[in-house]
């Protein structure tokens, strides 16, 4: 139980996806204008990672990796050429599903996602958190709070990077930094700040 | 569209660059150069998928329904990632532990189904080509950029080879840590845009609001 909290509290601060990965930089840099879609955006990322890393972890363990098919009778099969294919294919078809599921049982929430679900296929954070996952070998359990971790930690980093520039924009900046540059200052100064925290022990 | 091959290569290196302007595919950008040589390889290997998967596509692109088309979008991007991903294991063992999952995420990066979905279903199969060879030579630029800044002030080397000799070893400059760890990777982009757009007056944002100044102060 310590090790798993000890995992949480990394995921979310210490190994950021958005801040110290750069992972989902796109979407994270283009829809943070405005702290309530950011917000939005993040509670999507946080669903969708919760499902597809524990999803992949299974997939992963009892289909591709070496060995892995001995319950079929094929003990030296190494499937894993095929993890970034089959991940990208789970990845679609579970935000697909839930799009669907949403829109049938949860209306209010599907209408506040709205727009995001689709863009969280192409969301390097979700593919990520599944890569990572099979790089360091983590177990069912150890998958469900990494999911849960790194999704709330790349919403933390986007809603608070939303905040930042809501303020940001009365500011006077330079003409060339205006946008874009000044984003990526900022952002920079956010990652500064969260590798203070990698500095605690657990 | 009627560009000729030359602008279509040419145009995305500073004019039209794929981070600087496009804000696509900064995901990898970043966390990759913190050498010169695991940079230069992540350029290679980008170019080489969105070339050819523009190619592929285009080729194919009378004959996908639109409906799926990003799922077979998809299938052949990822399936050109895994040849890349085996070619780097097989032949640069230790770059590709380096690049760890970086290789894998070329998948869900933006230039690759940027590309795809904005030039290569419209345009026949030589122009994607050279889209998507442009394209990923604008994304190179960046990287090789950065890699060399950080390699060379964070480490006092390029390439491996010492440039700065090092105070540690006897040499005069004392490296600068900072630009190892993720944060200089925002800074020197942010400060790359600006460089770019001081020379290039049309990429300049307007800002949202303009701030003015009172009466009194302006007499």
């Amino acid at each position: 139980m310590e090790a798993l909290i000890s995992l949480f509290v990394r995921a979310v601060f210490i190994e950021n996806l958005a801040l110290a990965f750069f992972l989902g930089m796109c979407t994270f840099l283009a829809v943070s204008k405005k702290i309530s879609t950011a917000l939005g955006l993040g509670i999507a990322v946080i669903v969708v990672q919760v499902i597809t890393v524990p999803a992949n972890n299974l997939i992963y363990a009892f289909f591709l990796k070496s060995g892995a098919l001995s319950w079929a009778g094929l003990s030296d099969t190494d499937l894993t050429f095929l993890v970034f294919i089959s991940f990208i294919g789970v990845i679609a078809a579970i935000v697909q599903i839930l799009e669907m599921v949403l829109d049938r049982f949860f209306p209010a929430l599907y209408n506040a996602l709205g727009v995001f679900l689709p863009l969280i296929t192409v969301n390097c954070a979700i593919l990520g958190g599944s890569l990572f996952m099979v790089e360091r070998d983590y177990n069912f359990a150890e998958s469900v709070t990494y999911g849960v971790g790194s999704g709330v930690g790349w919403a933390l980093a986007i809603t608070a990077l939303a905040g930042i520039r809501e303020k940001l924009k009365y500011s006077d900046v330079p003409d060339g930094l205006q946008g874009l540059g000044i984003t990526f200052i900022t952002v920079g100064l956010m990652s500064l700040g969260f590798m203070a925290f990698s500095g605690i022990q657990l | 569209m009627s560009d000729t091959p030359k602008k279509v290569l040419l145009d995305p290196l500073v004019n039209n660059n794929p981070i600087a302007l496009q804000i696509l595919g900064i995901c990898s950008a970043l966390a990759v150069t913190t050498a010169l040589n695991t940079a230069i390889i992540m350029s290679i290997a980008l170019t080489f998928v969105v070339a050819f998967s523009n190619l592929f596509i285009s080729l194919i692109r009378n004959h996908i329904p639109s409906s799926i088309r990003i799922i077979v979008q998809m299938t052949i991007i990822a399936s050109l990632v895994i040849v890349v991903d085996q070619v780097l294991q097989a032949f640069a063992y230790d770059l590709s532990k380096k690049l760890s999952v970086f290789v894998g995420l070329i998948i869900t990066n933006c230039i690759v189904m940027g590309r795809a979905e904005a030039f290569a279903m419209k345009n026949g199969p030589v122009m994607s080509f050279m889209d998507g060879i442009g394209n990923g030579l604008g994304y190179s630029l960046i990287l090789i950029v950065v890699g060399s800044i950080r390699e060379l002030f964070g480490a006092g080397s390029l390439l491996g080879y010492k440039v700065l000799p090092l105070a540690s070893e006897g040499g005069w400059y004392v490296p600068n840590g900072m630009m190892l760890l993720p944060p200089s990777a925002f800074f020197i982009i942010g400060l790359f845009i600006w460089l770019v757009r001081s020379f290039k007056k049309d990429q300049l944002e307007a800002p949202d609001y303009k701030i003015q100044h009172s009466h009194n102060e302006a007499t």
